[in-house]
């Protein structure tokens, strides 16, 4: 069975993807990955996780103008320009 | 040489052959994953025996290099069965790693209780250790008992265990016989034990290669 | 080249990364492979020759420093083996196309080691030819292989401390030593000029011009030279190459490797190649049980 090892590196880091490896069982899989990605010190903490527990989503459907819910949806110079002209308070 | 530097010597010689023997299966393990894991083991082993042997070593005026390699095979106390060369036999191997760590496993404890605070100290974090060690060899021996090539590992079990009963002092002998019982349901204890002081015949053509670089320039640093 | 594959070339040579899942042309991904597996296969090979010498190291400090190194080496192959494996090729065809020699490994791993001079020289020089290929493989176009290589650049950066400092201490010790020291270099000197392979072109070599390499042959060895002559020359030692100087451009000089002696090692020739490859197909078989039966039955 093939298992993927994520670790994290220091404590409040993400656990990043770091590699796998073939084991029978979990059993194994732990002591492998504990000796693969943490003999050094490299390791604060390390996920095993069997691959097909892994469910991979790689396409995302996005065909209608969805500016609403992001940063780029909002221009708002013209209008602070404008609202500054009105109350007076624009840098001349 | 006193009682202590015996103790120690006993320990630290046991840690150092077993770890020479273990890290013969360096690069040709059974799998790769494998490889890494059981290198750890062998490189620990040496470690622990490095550690014991410099506590000695302070007492005695010596360095543990010194210690692990300049004296006479005569001298070391070794026990015969880390002697044992068990490559390329992978079930001979991990029954000795089993019945390894069930006997060190006894004697630590003991030696954590120990009056001395350096050798009570040093023990407790060679303990640390061994709860890794114990781990990997329960996970083996339960794997191999459980497969179709059980029978290899009760047949190991049969030659090997006099050996490690032979490693330990008669008083801490009962706990051994009762744990390797309670995981393996083996029970060897009536055949004859073979005592440490005696050595295999494999001692003396492995002390000739682990000093080989060494004797080449008597006092040098490497 | 249809439009896809030209398409995909360009993405590539612009610093594009391609996943395991990712559609690639039937050329790079056999390159792909052939590459990553010959890596695999050399580092599987190199532990042969240095696990001679861990059982005679001179000290308890040295025995695990070199145990460590060659657990390291099983490790990378592990790595390797399994980028491979998620390409499409399984391990044991890996290993079984290497112990019946129809894969190959690099030219370094076919000669003997005869001193404990040769373990500092390999691990000091063997290793810093090897780590200036392996920086170079951190921006390969195949980005699982990129990123193994991050792991294997950082646990190697121990090896050639190990090294230099085995060959420094020999340097400052009895003559006997520094006359190992000297001896293994010599004998070295010919195959680590040879292992950065000949210096083809990079337009012409088809693993720069897929960015699996993503530097010449030339390069990595004139690399290799500019870091490391100084360091054997400021110990006293003596390269057993009189034409080697460097040019006032920075470009090295140097006799040229006899390349029929390369390709005669590397299609399997090597003064040690049969007999390692022999221990590797023997270790193989007496550990099939395991692999076959204890580690595959299902719980």
């Amino acid at each position: 069975m093939v298992f993927e090892v994520f670790r994290q590196e220091r404590k409040g880091q993400a656990f990043q993807h770091a590699g796998s490896l073939a084991a029978p069982d979990e059993r194994f899989a732990e002591e492998y990955a504990r000796e693969f990605y943490g003999r050094r010190g490299e390791s604060q903490a390390v996920w095993v996780v069997p691959r097909e527990a892994i469910h991979e989503i790689d396409d995302f459907a996005d065909e209608l103008e969805r500016n609403y819910h992001r940063v780029d949806g909002y221009s708002l110079k013209e209008k602070l320009k404008a609202a500054r002209e009105r109350a007076g308070t624009s840098a001349s | 040489m006193s009682e202590r530097a015996q103790a120690l010597l006993d320990l630290a010689d046991d840690e150092l052959v077993l770890g020479w023997r273990d890290s013969e299966w360096t690069g040709i393990a059974p799998s790769l994953e494998e490889d890494v894991a059981f290198s750890s083991i062998a490189q620990n082993e040496i470690g622990h025996a490095r550690a014991l042997y410099e506590l000695a070593a302070r007492g005695l005026g010596t360095t543990a290099d010194e210690l692990a390699f300049d004296r006479p095979p005569a001298e070391y106390r070794c026990s015969r069965f880390v002697e044992l060369r068990l490559v390329p036999e992978w079930d001979q191997t991990i029954v000795r790693h089993y019945l390894y760590e069930v006997a060190d496993g006894v004697r630590i404890e003991e030696l954590k209780g120990s009056r001395d605070p350096e050798i009570a100290g040093l023990a407790a974090k060679i303990d640390r250790e061994e709860v890794y060690h114990r781990i990997h060899a329960e996970m083996w021996i339960d794997r191999l008992r459980g497969s179709r090539e059980s029978g290899r590992a009760d047949a190991a079990a049969e030659r090997l265990y006099p050996l490690a009963l032979g490693m330990l002092d008669e008083a801490l002998r009962p706990v051994f016989i009762e744990r390797v019982a309670a995981r393996t349901g083996w029970d060897f204890s009536g055949e004859a034990t073979v005592a440490r002081g005696e050595h295999d015949d494999g001692w003396e053509p492995l002390w000739q290669e682990m000093t080989e670089v060494r004797r080449s320039e008597p006092g040098a640093q490497w | 080249m249809t439009g896809r594959e030209q398409a995909f070339l360009e993405y590539v040579q612009a610093g594009g990364q391609v996943e395991t899942t990712d559609w690639m042309p039937d050329d790079y991904r056999s390159k792909l492979i052939k590459f990553i597996e010959m890596h695999g296969n050399s580092e599987l090979m190199g532990v042969l020759p240095e696990r001679e010498w861990i059982g005679r190291a001179p000290t308890l400090q040295r025995k695990l420093a070199l145990t460590a190194k060659v657990q390291d080496e099983a490790g990378h192959a592990q790595l390797i083996y399994r980028v491979v494996e998620d390409l499409g090729k399984p391990r044991e065809r890996c290993l079984d196309d290497l112990v019946s020699g129809r894969a190959k490994f690099h030219n370094v791993f076919h000669y003997p080691t005869r001193t404990w001079g040769d373990v500092g020289v390999i691990a000091w020089l063997v290793d810093a030819a090897a780590i200036i290929s392996q920086k170079a493989l951190l921006k390969c176009s195949y980005a699982p292989y990129a990123r193994i290589m991050k792991k294997i650049c950082w646990e190697e950066s121990f090896h050639i401390l190990h090294g230099r400092d085995v060959v420094l201490t020999m340097m400052l010790g009895t003559d006997g030593q520094r006359a190992l020291v000297q001896e293994a270099l010599d004998r070295w000197w010919a195959p680590l000029m040879m292992f950065h392979g000949n210096p083809i072109p990079k337009a012409e070599d088809p693993m720069y011009v897929w960015r699996i390499k993503s530097q010449g042959n030339e390069e990595a060895r004139q690399q290799f030279l500019d870091g490391y002559v100084p360091q054997i020359w400021e110990l006293g030692l003596t390269v057993p190459d009189p034409n080697l100087r460097r040019g006032e451009d920075g470009f090295w000089d140097y006799t040229t490797p006899d390349w029929d002696e390369l390709r005669h090692v590397v299609t399997g020739h090597g003064p040690k190649t049969e007999e390692r490859l022999a221990l590797r197909r023997l270790t193989r078989e007496q550990t099939a049980w395991v692999r076959d039966i204890v580690l595959a039955e299902a719980a």
